[in-house]
């Protein structure tokens, strides 16, 4: 088979991966380190210690908060300090359960050995359970409780096993990193997925730009030997790793709006996600741990690395420990330059998604002054999703949520695309954000306006029977 | 040539009578009978179509008082009682009169006040920015300073003052429509009775932080320390969620409170003199003297009386 | 955090791209054309380019500054790229009294009183085109050789082939006889041909065309449809009657039509977004020019043309869409 790639819009920025041959380094332990509760999307989890209790390593530190949440574990052991209200890395107040660091105790029944599992449990049941036990979440950004998409609503089956290893956004590197140094680890992981999922095929995507990545992946599956799992190379385009790009894609098959990838068939995990399911699974390790790229454009190599984190560390001592930030740096961004998001605050922690923390030059990231659209229509070429943003901007101006809908603002991904290519300068992105709140909104309160007068007609028949 | 004129003039003639006829038609057919009322009403209605008052304009607030059978759930705040009043003698209906009310924005993180922490370098929207992080001071209730506000008001009665970088009120222009405080996204706006010549107190701030974070953030920060609930004599102050608030149908504008805020968070506006903080201070001061003296005059009354009050 | 670092939402980097930089690549790409018209017509043919871009860009920078009341528009360098365009479309004997007019015409009628750049209905080059068109028809369409730098046309009549073309077909002559009579062969139309500056090298054109495709500023869907559309329509009259309707070859490299397809029915402003709103959009410049070429009074529709398919392109811009992933 030849490259794949999704088959409309998309960008090519310099994939800039500087920090490519930064072998993965594991971090000596803070002093302190503050474990949010919101690590996840969904509800917050509860947390299960009281100030003063004595912690282990992998020990439950809180529950969770909803049906699609996720269990957080210490990612150290030792004392809880406080459990209170700390501000992210966007300035917004986020229960945090603050550990003082004493020794490094791990709950014994975690397997700390570096040797390969490859024997697949049998029970998909039990599975589950342990990855939902460990609080596994997806690590390609959205940080999606995995157990829940693994398991899928009844009637629908998954065909194909997605594996994201693009790694579309420029500058990040750790998924590189584990798909050079731990493959083996991330196929058994994959092997795993497909158990749950009932037995369908595995797709590992990864762009034409990691060629080592590919051969190590590849190799790993020949070794391996577990059927059904194949590497395919994708062309270098962003947003490859998007989950609608990535089906569109590996499958040719595209997700309706407002659907799920499972009603075409997909189930997308992240290379990450499948490491942290083996070491869940064969190992007993919950996610508390996670590989973190330092990087960015014009600073010094010895700037650079690729950090095995636990957790819970602040990005400022990660920052200090990594040389701290440079001279030349304008911005500081958690997460890769199209979708990251810029900490306002160093002082916040590091989460189970934690990516990286990239370095930007003014020049290199300053935005220039709007100017008037020239209706050159380069959002709508590089829109992935087939929208025309320079029309969702002006929607957005004039308050016409009837008119965004119709245009389907709401099935923006944030990819960023638009405002990267636009020759004006428009700061689409930021507008259409909120174009895309709005709608959904609208969408949401229909969606429960329309079940409540479903119930409520429910009632006023059933007196008749 | 003459001939051409003559056709052209004549066939424009003809279609011109043609048309008129059509529209004549159209019109006749589909003739909407209205209650003429509305018509009535609208014409004294200020025709600034802001939806202040919660309908979609000007003719649709007509509409629904004309259809409703008292006034007392419509409210124009831009035309206020005079307008009310002539609506209410057009349909027949009495309604009381409301205190008149102005926005006051509750925000005094000046650039002197606040220091910026970071640099926005997004679209110049409050929302845009509000939905991005807390902001580029340390306070994450203040305001963003983006003018939100001031592109939602109609009337002009909003305009960013660059020294301060806060939304100043043009109270002579401001028609209380409510737009700002909804285009508000850190609700930094309220609408509050504009008080008696215009006078009147309120908390500048919002911030909900304990004291301490509030006053690193912004010097001018309520820091929920109570001072002011405790003086007030007329009940108009509390202190929820670390930040105090006035209620202003309680308030009597004594501006004890303004003059013991140790952070200068309580503004009073309009009044005649300068408040001299001492001298109220002092006032303050005289009257918890006296009622000490008047609790000792108490504890040395007899023993039995009190135990009856205490029990 | 001591230093104040940026915060803004997402993305973070920009591609190297921007109005300037897009307006730059046009004007590399009508570089050839401007090399060969001024070589071929001389000095008289670089003062109307000077002329034109100058009052273009004085216009531009006046009208925004004191009248606008707003930042100076100029450095997009778009009143250039309309004051090329202007001038590839006027004859090089042109009056310079008239070039200016039709400066002011572009600037300040077409483009900034619709808000300037990107609000223009009309393509203000030809608005201003059209307009000295009908107000100066006589010095529009008659053209003497000024003296070239090197002497690369040979034609001798004082008008352009087309209008030559409508008065000889008036006077009772057909098409085969005309094309003899002034040796008009693909060949000699390819290199040179008397026109208006813009007009002159086929080749030239087409060459800034393949830069503008490579840097992907333009798409070439527009130009293949108006061009598509030309040489089809008079492929079908041309057979009908070789002696009252000319050629394929003769209508697509003459009277602007290459000038008019590559790079002024691809303004972006002027043109509609969508792939399907282009062609159409392109069909009907083809097809109106056509009809004008061989029913109308005026020789040349090109210009006409592009102007009255400027008037749809809100309406095909509201018609046609991209194709939205995961929607039928």
């Amino acid at each position: 088979m030849g490259k794949l790639t999704f088959s409309m819009g998309g960008v090519h920025p310099h994939d800039s991966k500087y920090a490519r041959e930064c072998a993965i380094e594991e971090l000596p332990l803070p002093q302190t380190v503050y474990v949010s509760m919101a690590q996840h999307l969904g509800a917050p989890a509860k947390p299960l210690v009281a100030v003063g209790d004595s912690v282990k390593v992998g020990q439950v530190i809180a529950e969770p908060g909803g049906f699609i949440s996720a269990f957080v574990h210490s990612p150290v052991s030792g004392t809880v300090k406080s459990i209170a209200p700390r501000k992210d890395l966007a300035g917004n107040p986020v229960m945090h359960v603050e550990i003082a660091v004493e020794g490094d105790e791990w709950d014994p029944a975690i397997d700390r050995s570096k040797d390969l599992v490859t024997a697949i449990p049998d029970d998909r049941a039990a599975i589950l359970d342990r990855i939902k036990a460990c609080g596994v979440v997806g690590l390609g950004g959205a940080t999606f409780p995995t157990h829940v998409k693994l398991n899928p609503a009844p009637g629908k089956v998954a065909e194909c096993l997605i594996l994201n290893g693009a790694e579309c956004e420029p500058f990040l590197t750790s998924d590189y990193r584990i798909m050079i140094e731990r493959p083996k680890e991330i196929v058994v992981g994959a092997a795993i997925m497909q158990k749950v999922l009932g037995g369908c095929k595995c797709v590992i995507g990864i762009e034409e730009n990691k060629p080592e990545a590919i051969a190590s992946m590849s190799a790993a599956v020949r070794e391996l030997g577990y059927p059904g799992i194949e590497v395919q190379t994708l062309k270098k385009r962003y947003p490859q790793g998007g989950e609608k790009q990535l089906i569109d894609a590996v499958m040719h098959r595209q997700v309706k709006s407002g659907g799920l990838p499972i009603d075409v068939g997909a189930v997308v995990q992240n290379v990450g996600t499948s490491l942290a399911v083996y070491e869940a699974v064969q190992k007993n390790k919950p996610l508390i741990t996670n590989v973190l790229t330092i990087t960015g454009d014009k600073i010094p190599g010895n700037l650079q690395h690729n950090y095995l984190f636990r957790i819970g560390m602040p990005l400022s001592w990660i920052v200090e420990q990594a040389g701290g930030v440079p001279e030349t740096a304008a911005k500081l961004i958690s997460g890769g330059p199209m979708m990251g998001k810029a900490i306002s605050n160093l002082d916040a922690t590091t989460v189970k998604g934690s990516s990286s923390v990239l370095y930007l030059s003014e020049e290199a990231t300053r935005r220039q002054p709007e100017t008037g659209c020239i209706r050159c229509g380069k959002c709508a070429d590089a829109c992935p999703m087939g929208l025309e943003p320079f029309l969702l901007n002006r929607l957005y101006k004039a308050a016409d949520l009837e008119g965004l809908e119709r245009n389907a603002a709401q099935d923006c991904i944030e990819c960023g695309c638009c405002l990267y290519s636009c020759p004006a300068h428009i700061p689409l992105l930021d507008n259409i954000r909120q174009a895309k709140g709005q709608v959904m909104g609208v969408i949401r309160a229909r969606a429960a306006a329309a079940k409540a007068a479903a119930e409520a007609a429910k009632a006023a028949a059933e007196p008749k029977k | 040539m003459t001939q051409t004129i003559i056709w052209t003039v004549a066939i424009l003639t003809v279609l011109g009578l043609l048309l008129a006829l059509i529209l004549f038609w159209v019109a006749r057919k589909f003739k909407v009978e209205e209650d003429p009322r509305i018509d009535e009403v609208e014409k004294v209605m200020p025709g600034a179509n802001c939806g202040g008052c919660g309908f979609a304009g000007c003719r649709a607030f007509a509409d629904a008082a004309v259809k409703a059978t008292s006034l007392d759930n419509q409210y124009c705040p831009v035309g206020g009682d005079e307008v009310m009043q002539k609506v209410a003698s057009i349909l027949g209906f009495t309604v009381a009169a409301k205190a008149p009310q102005v926005a006051v924005v509750r925000c005094n993180g000046t650039c002197a006040n606040r220091p910026r922490t970071n640099e926005y370098d997004g679209v110049q929207s409050c929302r845009v920015k509000a939905a991005l992080y807390s902001g580029d001071t340390a306070c994450a209730f203040g305001c963003l300073g983006c003018g939100d506000c001031v592109a939602a008001c109609q009337f002009g009665a909003l305009s960013m003052d660059p020294e301060t970088g806060l939304p100043v009120v043009d109270e002579s222009k401001c028609t209380a429509c409510g737009a700002c405080t909804k285009a508000c996204p850190k609700h930094i706006i309220e609408l509050r009775n504009k008080g008696p010549r215009g006078m009147r107190e309120f908390v500048s701030c919002v911030n909900k932080d304990k004291g301490p974070a509030a006053k690193k953030a912004c010097a001018a920060a309520c820091i929920g320390c109570g001072l002011c609930a405790k003086t007030c004599q007329h009940g108009a102050i509390t202190v929820t969620d670390n930040v105090a608030y006035i209620d202003f149908t309680k308030c009597k504008l004594c501006r004890e409170c303004e003059a013991v805020c140790p952070t200068g968070a309580i503004h009073g506006v309009n009044f005649p003199k300068e408040l001299d903080k001492e001298a109220v201070k002092k006032r303050i001061a005289d009257r918890k003297a006296k009622a000490a003296e008047a609790a000792k005059a108490a504890a040395v009354e007899p023993v039995e009386k009190k135990e009856v009050a205490n029990g | 955090m001591d230093k104040k670092y940026i915060v803004s939402p997402s993305p973070h980097i920009h591609a190297d791209i921007s109005t300037t930089k897009i307006m730059r690549d046009v004007i590399i790409a009508l570089c050839p054309a401007i090399l060969v018209s001024v070589l071929a017509y001389g000095w008289a043919e670089l003062l109307v380019l000077l002329v034109s871009v100058a009052s273009c860009v004085l216009l531009e920078w006046a009208v925004t500054k004191w009248m606008m009341k707003r930042p100076s528009t100029v450095g997009d360098l778009s009143a250039v790229v309309t004051g090329l365009l202007l001038a590839m479309n006027l004859p090089s004997a042109i009056p310079l009294w008239i070039v200016f007019i039709g400066a002011v015409v572009a600037i300040c009628v077409a483009k900034l009183p619709f808000g300037g750049i990107g609000q223009n209905v009309f393509n203000p080059a030809i608005t201003g085109r059209v307009f000295l068109l009908v107000s100066f028809p006589a010095q529009m369409t008659n053209w003497t050789p000024t003296r070239g730098f090197i002497q690369i046309t040979d034609a001798v009549s004082g008008a352009t082939p087309l209008s030559v073309l409508k008065e000889s077909l008036k006077s009772g002559s057909t098409i085969p006889e005309f094309m003899e009579a002034h040796g008009y062969t693909t060949a000699t139309l390819l290199q040179d041909i008397g026109a208006s500056a813009g007009e002159i090298s086929a080749i030239a054109l087409l060459l800034g065309f393949v830069y503008l495709l490579v840097r992907r500023v333009v798409k070439p869907w527009i130009p293949l449809a108006v061009l598509g559309t030309m040489a089809l329509v008079a492929a079908i009259f041309h057979g009908i009657n070789p002696d009252v309707y000319t050629g394929v070859e003769f209508n697509l490299l003459t009277g602007g039509a290459l000038l008019g397809a590559l790079f002024m029915a691809t303004d972006y402003v002027t043109s509609p977004m969508s792939t399907w709103g282009g062609v159409i959009y392109g069909a009907g410049i083809g097809l109106i020019a056509m009809m004008i070429r061989y029913f109308g009074s005026y020789p040349e529709g090109m210009s006409f043309a592009i102007l009255l398919m400027n008037c749809t392109v809100p309406l095909l811009n509201m018609w046609f869409h991209q194709k939205k992933y995961g929607r039928a």
